[in-house]
């Protein structure tokens, strides 16, 4: 396999605009003769839907929520990046492109995050015209704050509620297209294979979620915006329904998929509390700024009231290893650091299958140095939260926190103009690969997300359809026919194993807590062999014994979770192949055999400097690794330290 | 004809028609108590009061027009939303919902308005028109009063109606300023205060006559009136004024 | 630390639309009181499955009290005996041992039950459609910070804007009206001068599109306010009112004619 990127050449700053210059224009009048189809109506799905029927595309999308509205965009709280420098602090695009491949651990194509970083201040005012709320000053104009440890103010929120009041925004730009007719909304219809017409994506097979009905859906091209994989560790803070079924389809017919290791862990959601557990709740990182993180020194003291251990009995051991960023340090040092002293045995709160997984964030000294009702006012809808789930009252007990999965920076393999590597197949948001690199910083998500659907894919998906030539198909096409019967014969299988014994949820529990210990948090060979050899095997357990009641013909909420905990499997295989074959420490990849003389990741640039693009070879345990070679020509890769 | 179509098919515009002559039918309460309250005054001050709203001849007859349209609109556009919003939950609960928020007099909305309908009839036969009343004189309302209220039975369905009545009054007093959208955050607490206050104050007016003939504060007059404004006087009294 | 409840749950079985549903008798047991509400049903549900039984049906998605997704009436209340929380944010330590738990789902005419705990809430988004928007083109908005908002109306706007679209003000009304939800978009739009000129158009046809939906009408009994998990205030209710009767006492005929598109 060939990986094209199609970057433009010349100056950083101009390559976006020359690439648009460049890409093909549809006459208006040719526009509503194209159709596209979108699956996901989350930040970038929604977005691109509803620019696209805005510009007189026939425009059908795709989700399996209920409401486009439910997309799990809507969960992020903290902020979108842009570069505007409303606050005159010195930011500007080439800070925020500085900062973002920096964040990336060097692992990001630059062109894109050049463009990302161009575009994030009109996606405030596009937002802004469509009347999100964004919080505001005193004097009528817009407020900023600084996030996740950056050092300018460009982060714009919404109360706490920032990818709700986004995702409405994109919800009601669709909303007016879907009343405009150029946009058809299919809710409750799961994505379930990509039709693929000689080597060229042009449809999709769907199962409408009430009545079971399986149908092809044709079209001029096809747009992923389906979000990432986290689920594949069972808990995480995505919602229960996100999974990789699309982009892992895409994968068995030939897209690349990149990066799968690189997975975020954010460091401060509310532990586990029983074997129970569903999911698992972020609390904004905020909360690292007034609250101090520790753990008793001595194991012997995890199950005594927190409050009666003197501080000379405690361990602030962000503080004291990392004194010049101490409580906030980035996502992945504060993630990994907790897991080292838990794993040391010095977790606090309920032992979940014999262990403690938490730390304190205490808030006893900021309450004491600057008044409960400051802190109060700071973080009072958080404290609530957390009370609500936890049953513990933050302002008198210190909170246990513990890292989550709670975002992918693998995804599928793109070129500049967001396509996959099957030609016609394009992919947005998270369900890409494309900006983030290793890690992402704080309050970007919502911006890659946006910038996609906005403003990139409505050009590139242009130049697509202007020149394209595929030839008129129908239902009854042989591919077509082909992939309705893939869809068909799967969902036979899921439903009627040889010996059906377990649970989906129990499988996917097992894989979870399988690559959660193996490929979470830091990674080493020997774990990752033990999963490689774990992973068939489950594999071959789960088609001979998932348990699956009723029938396809109905709404069957067992059989949805069935088929998605099958595609995790095979992608939790893959990730941990990736993690084996990146041989360093890069953002949120961390080998234990890849580390400084003080415990800090180590980048191996001589020989990673890629994306590692996978392709799917028919075995799923032997895929094939495609390199494309990362250059840097404007920000130089450095070692990140934050001592 | 078009605007009034919207309002008349919509739910919030029905709201507004029942906000409006409630208003009507709500500042007409208000009025009549206060003229009723000259029964304290004495029969001859009851009997000018009605002699009074005669002599502006077609006011009377356009009020009552308007007070008629305004009952007719208000229980015709209750009777549209009641039934629209049955409709809107044809599949009941089977584990009976729960209010949380909803007072007496907000559920009971619909069984008072009916009772004050029923009222209103009662009340306009009995004093009114004198159906069925032997001692009816229309030249004496204030012995007309005293006489009924005099028996128990019918100040008792006074005083309950009033009662009912002031639950009505108090609901739509509060929903009132929601349903036309006079709302302003800054006042939000006041209306319930204003609906308590202005339903508090009529109650106490209407309940007090039959509650102050019934314990003998007030007693039957003597006096005998005639003005052609209030119709044929009676026969000469039987009795000679001694 | 954790306690275990036994509880019973009556739990709403319907097969399909069309098809009548009752109350099923299930044995909670062993319930932890820090599970939430959704997990105890995952834990009920992994049990029927176990034995070959349908599972109960039920929306829910991100468990955070975010996305709207769940919600049914608990006991009679919707979404629960907490106020402000989703059914997903509910914890078991809410109830007692021995408890019985009544789980049912909303019910309206405009909200179709499609299996057991689940119904069909498209109206809501039909709602939407009908205006619930800024008409503005990708790329053609004007600098953010060129219209400046006051805090107040920005931070008033948001708290409409903070509508997770459940339903449970429907399901919560004895008229089962939408009045608090399409009153919230319509006045986190009219808020900002962004949505200021359609503020007309927008109050007419969503206000149609609501009746048309089959919502009932608001009768300012609060029970609205009282379920909504963002705590939405029924004064953008009168605020809704306002701006419908002035635009329907002053359209012209142009802004009439919109209506039906």
């Amino acid at each position: 396999m060939e990986l094209r990127s199609n970057v433009p050449t010349g100056p950083i700053e101009k390559r976006w605009e020359k690439h648009r210059f460049d890409l093909k224009l549809v006459n208006p009048a040719n526009r509503r003769k194209s159709t596209v189809i979108v699956v996901g109506t989350g930040l970038a799905g929604g977005a691109a839907s509803s620019t696209l029927g805005e510009l007189g595309y026939n425009v059908h999308s795709f989700c399996y929520q209920d409401s486009a509205r439910r997309a799990h965009s809507i969960a992020a709280q903290g902020g979108i990046n842009a570069a505007k420098n409303y606050q005159g602090d010195g930011d500007n695009i080439y800070r925020l492109f500085y900062d973002t491949v920096k964040g990336g651990d060097f692992r990001a194509r630059e062109s894109n995050v050049y463009r990302l970083a161009e575009v994030s201040g009109n996606i405030i005012d596009q937002c802004t015209a469509q009347g999100v709320p964004f919080a505001r000053e005193y004097s009528g104009l817009l407020d900023n704050r600084s996030f996740g440890g950056a050092q300018v103010s460009r982060t714009f929120y919404a109360r706490g509620q920032t990818g709700q009041q986004l995702l409405l925004g994109a919800y009601q730009s669709l909303s007016r297209q879907v009343n405009a007719g150029t946009v058809k909304v299919h809710e409750r219809h799961e994505m379930l294979d990509i039709i693929v017409v000689d080597g060229v994506a042009r449809g999709i097979v769907t199962r409408d979620l009430v009545s079971g009905e399986i149908r092809p859906w044709l079209a001029d091209c096809v747009v992923l915006a389906t979000g990432g994989y986290g689920n594949v560790f069972y808990l995480s803070t995505n919602a229960k329904g996100c999974n990789t079924t699309a982009t892992w389809r895409a994968h068995r017919l030939g897209a690349a998929f990149a990066n799968p290791c690189f997975t975020q862990i954010h460091p401060t959601c509310i532990p586990v509390a029983g074997d129970y557990q569903s999911k698992l709740t972020l609390m904004s990182e905020s909360l690292r700024n007034d609250g101090r993180v520790w753990v008793p020194k001595d194991p012997g003291d995890a199950t005594k009231d927190p409050r009666t251990l003197a501080d000379s009995a405690r361990d602030y051991y962000l503080e004291t290893r990392y004194p010049a960023f101490g409580n906030l340090v980035p996502r992945d040092i504060a993630s990994r650091a907790a897991k080292k002293v838990c794993d040391e045995g010095r977790g606090v709160g309920p032992a979940v299958d014999g262990e403690r997984r938490g730390v304190y964030l205490d808030f006893a000294d900021s309450i004491k140095r600057l008044g409960k009702s400051k802190i109060q006012e700071r973080y009072g809808n958080l404290f609530e939260m957390y009370e609500r789930i936890a049953g513990e009252n933050p302002y008198e007990t210190p909170m246990r926190i513990y890292p989550a999965s709670h975002y992918t920076m693998g995804g599928l393999w793109v070129d500049y103009n967001l396509m996959t590597t099957i030609p016609g197949l394009f992919a947005a948001g998270e369900a890409n690969f494309s900006d983030h690199g290793a890690n992402r910083l704080g309050a970007s998500a919502l911006m890659q997300g946006l910038a996609d659907g906005y403003f990139v894919l409505p050009s590139t998906l242009a130049g697509y359809l202007a020149g394209f030539k595929g030839p008129r198909i129908a239902d009854d096409h042989a591919d077509v026919k082909a992939a309705v019967g893939r869809v068909n014969e799967r969902l036979k299988r899921l439903i009627s194993a040889p010996k059906p014994s377990r649970t989906p949820d129990s499988f996917h529990k097992e894989l979870g807590r399988l690559v959660w210990d193996e490929c979470g948090m830091s990674r080493t060979a020997e774990g990752l062999r033990k999963a490689l050899e774990r992973i068939p095997a489950l594999r071959e357990e789960f088609w001979n014994g998932v348990r699956v009641t009723g029938t396809g013909e109905e709404l069957n909420q067992t059989l949805e979770k069935a088929g998605r905990v099958a595609d995790f499997i095979e992608l939790g295989e893959l990730m941990c192949i990736d993690a084996l074959n990146r041989e360093e420490s890069a953002g949120g990849h961390f080998r234990e055999e890849h580390r400084t003389d003080d415990g800090e990741a180590k980048r191996n640039d001589e020989e990673f400097s890629y994306v590692a693009a996978w392709e799917h070879s028919g075995d799923l345990s032997k895929p094939t690794l495609n390199k494309e070679p990362l250059t840097f020509e404007y920000v130089k890769p450095s070692q990140r330290s934050y001592k | 004809m078009d605007r009034a179509l919207t309002l008349r098919s919509t739910t919030v515009g029905i709201k507004a028609i029942m906000a409006v002559t409630g208003a009507v039918l709500f500042g007409f309460v208000v009025v009549h108590m206060l003229g009723n309250l000259q029964l304290w005054l004495g029969a001859a001050a009851m009997h000018d009061y009605a002699v009074s709203l005669r002599k502006i001849h077609g006011v009377l007859w356009i009020a009552r027009a308007v007070l008629l349209t305004s009952v007719i609109a208000h229980a015709a556009s209750a009777i549209a939303l009641v039934r629209r919003n049955n409709a809107a939950r044809p599949v009941a609960y089977k584990h009976a919902r729960r209010d949380q928020a909803t007072n007496y007099a907000a559920r009971t909305m619909p069984l008072t308005g009916i009772v004050v309908a029923l009222y209103i009839v009662y009340h306009i036969l009995h004093l009114t028109l004198g159906v069925g009343v032997a001692a009816h004189d229309p030249q004496n309302p204030f012995n007309n009063v005293v006489h009924g209220f005099s028996d128990w039975r019918i100040a008792g369905v006074y005083i309950v109606a009033n009662l009912l009545l002031s639950v009505h009054l108090f609901h739509g007093g509060y929903a009132w300023f929601n349903s036309l959208g006079l709302s302003n955050p800054r006042y939000a607490g006041m209306k319930r205060m204003f609906a308590v206050g202005l339903a508090g104050l009529i109650t106490a007016g209407n309940v007090a006559l039959p509650v102050s003939v019934l314990v003998g504060a007030v007693q039957p007059t003597q006096e005998t009136f005639c003005s052609p404004e209030l119709g044929p006087c009676a026969a000469p009294a039987v009795e000679p004024v001694r | 630390m954790s306690k275990k409840l036994n509880l019973t749950l009556h739990v709403w079985r319907q097969k399909g639309p069309t098809v009548a549903g009752d109350f099923v008798k299930y044995a909670a047991n062993g319930i932890d009181d820090h599970m939430s509400f959704l997990e105890m049903l995952d834990v009920v549900n992994e049990g029927l499955i176990g034995k070959g039984d349908d599972p109960i049906a039920f929306d829910h998605d991100c468990r955070e009290g975010i996305c709207g997704s769940c919600g049914v009436m608990i006991n009679g209340v919707a979404h629960g005996p907490r106020k402000a929380t989703t059914a997903c944010q509910l914890h078991m330590r809410v109830f007692h041992d021995g408890d019985e738990i009544w789980i049912e789902p909303w019910r309206a005419a405009a909200f179709p039950v499609i299996k057991d705990l689940v119904v069909n809430r498209g109206a809501l988004d039909r709602i939407v459609q009908a205006g619930g928007y800024v008409s503005v083109r990708s790329g053609s908005a004007p600098d953010a910070n060129s219209i400046a908002v006051s805090k107040n109306d920005a931070d008033l706007a948001m708290d409409a804007a903070q509508c997770i679209g459940c339903g449970a003000c429907v399901a919560a009304c004895p008229n089962a009206s939408a009045s608090l939800f399409t009153s919230a978009k319509i006045s986190h739009l009219s808020l900002l001068p962004q949505g200021g000129p359609e503020r007309e158009d927008r109050v007419r046809r969503m206000v149609l599109q609501h009746d048309a939906e089959l919502f009932g009408s608001c009768t300012q009994h609060g029970e609205c306010e009282a379920a909504c998990p963002k705590q939405i205030s029924i004064n953008f209710i009168a605020r809704m009112n306002g701006d419908f009767i002035k635009t329907a006492l002053t359209a012209n005929s142009s802004l009439k004619s919109r209506e039906g598109q």
